[in-house]
């Protein structure tokens, strides 16, 4: 950095001697010109050089080992939450296998069930017609034999009916004419009517 | 120490080194540089020193400072520009904590001086020269004709903007230095009538209050621009650092 121009005044010999170089005027205090400070150009040179020293230091300290200490530091971490993720990313997936594997078999053995339940319905479903169809059989083998019987008290019934009717033709005869009839005209007068009827 | 608002900004020798004519003593104003490397050096070796996965609350603050450059370089400058993030970084944790060092009473405050902020305005301008021309030659000269301009006002255009980088480093170094010089002498000024004040008696003492409490609220301004100056400077580096890059607007 090159300030030199301005060094003109410091060619004095005796620089501490409490004389303003510029306006000549004796300083009030014991140390500096009595120039506004900033703007005293007699401290540049010591001000330039210290700041070229310290900020120097302290530009190559923190290229060489702040910069990569603290890069490195959010990389590891940038990479640690990445690997993370991935790890995450990988544990949902196996997660998400075992779900759909459980699910599949969970899908199996409600079917199995479902046919073990409908086999069973069906055998007892079987189990039950047999039997009804064999109950169906005897009651209707009853049914029959009861009618048969019916018929047969129906026939025993209609011929004892002929009896009755000549019975009674006998006994009408008798009272309305006072003589009697035998029965078996009785029954043939009956099988006449029967027969006109 | 003197009433004197300028007196904080006198540099004294503390060890007298002269060679030929030139005064190259260790003054308090060198301390205080060596101070702020120290304490902007030292809080971020030993903050990250552990290399924490999950930060600390101090190593955060090194990583938030970290990141505050990187992105407004990588904004400012694009990718490109992060091979300048170690300056940048440099430049704002130095201008920072030499501007809060010098909000301690009866610190100096390095960059009160205009040499010094000029010195570190030239520094950048000088990065943007040199890279630029390394970078582009010639082509570098593109950053003072901006294209879509008509042909007829390219000279005028170009004057103003040579001009313009011409007094980016005056502008630059006098930002810094002007706010924190004015800050410092009105601090200095408003802390001064207290005490004289309070000086003169029991009415001087209630009168005091009032300079007492703009004091106070000038030290918390002070520490704002404090933060503030070092950031400009960042953001205003960046912003050179991009026309090295990229001169063609």
């Amino acid at each position: 950095m090159l300030v030199t121009p301005s060094f003109a005044q410091d060619a004095e010999p005796v620089p501490t001697e409490n004389l303003n170089t510029e306006t000549g005027v004796e300083d009030h205090g014991a140390e500096g010109s009595g120039l506004f400070p900033p703007f005293d150009s007699s401290t540049f040179a010591s001000q330039l050089l210290w700041l070229a020293i310290t900020f120097g230091l302290f530009y190559l300290f923190m290229q060489r080992v702040i910069v990569p200490r603290i890069g490195g530091i959010l990389e590891n971490r940038r990479d640690r939450i990445a690997s993370d993720f991935d790890e995450a990313e990988r544990l949902k997936s196996e997660a998400d296998e075992a779900i759909a594997a459980y699910e599949q078999e969970l899908a199996e053995a409600k079917s199995k069930a479902s046919l073990i339940g409908q086999r069973a319905r069906d055998d007892a479903k079987a189990e039950a017609d047999i039997e009804r169809t064999q109950i169906e059989s005897d009651l209707a083998a009853k049914m029959a034999e009861a009618e048969k019987r019916i018929t047969e008290i129906k026939a025993r019934a209609l011929g004892e009916v002929d009896v009755i009717a000549e019975d009674t033709t006998v006994a009408i005869v008798e009272q309305l004419t006072g003589s009697t009839v035998t029965p078996a005209t009785a029954s043939a007068a009956v099988k006449a009517v029967a027969n006109d009827e | 120490m003197a009433d004197d608002p300028i007196s904080q900004f006198q540099i004294s020798r503390l060890v007298p080194i002269e060679i030929g004519n030139l005064d190259f003593s260790f003054t308090n104003s060198s301390l205080f540089m060596v101070a702020t490397v120290a304490a902007a050096g030292g809080f971020l070796f030993l903050t990250t020193a552990n290399r924490g996965l999950v930060p600390g609350r101090m190593q955060s603050i090194s990583e938030m400072s970290y990141e505050f450059i990187a992105n407004m370089l990588r904004e400012g400058a694009g990718t490109q520009g992060m091979r300048f993030f170690p300056l940048v970084f440099s430049l704002f944790m130095f201008v920072l904590v030499a501007n809060l060092m010098g909000m301690v009473p009866y610190f100096f405050t390095v960059t009160s001086h205009i040499i010094v902020t000029f010195a570190l305005a030239m520094l950048v301008i000088g990065t943007v020269i040199v890279y630029g021309f390394m970078k582009h030659g010639i082509g570098f000269l593109k950053l003072f004709v901006p294209h879509g301009v008509p042909p007829l006002i390219v000279p005028l255009v170009s004057a103003i903007e040579v001009i313009s980088f011409l007094s980016r480093p005056i502008s630059l170094s006098v930002r810094l230095f002007a706010n924190m010089l004015a800050g410092h002498i009105t601090l200095k000024v408003f802390a001064g009538f207290v005490t004289s004040m309070s000086a003169l008696g029991a009415l001087g003492v209630v009168g005091s209050i009032l300079p007492l409490l703009m004091t106070i609220a000038l030290t918390g301004l002070e520490f704002l621009v404090s933060f503030l100056q070092a950031y400009v400077f960042a953001v205003l580096t960046c912003m050179y650092l991009n026309d090295a890059l990229h001169p063609g607007h």
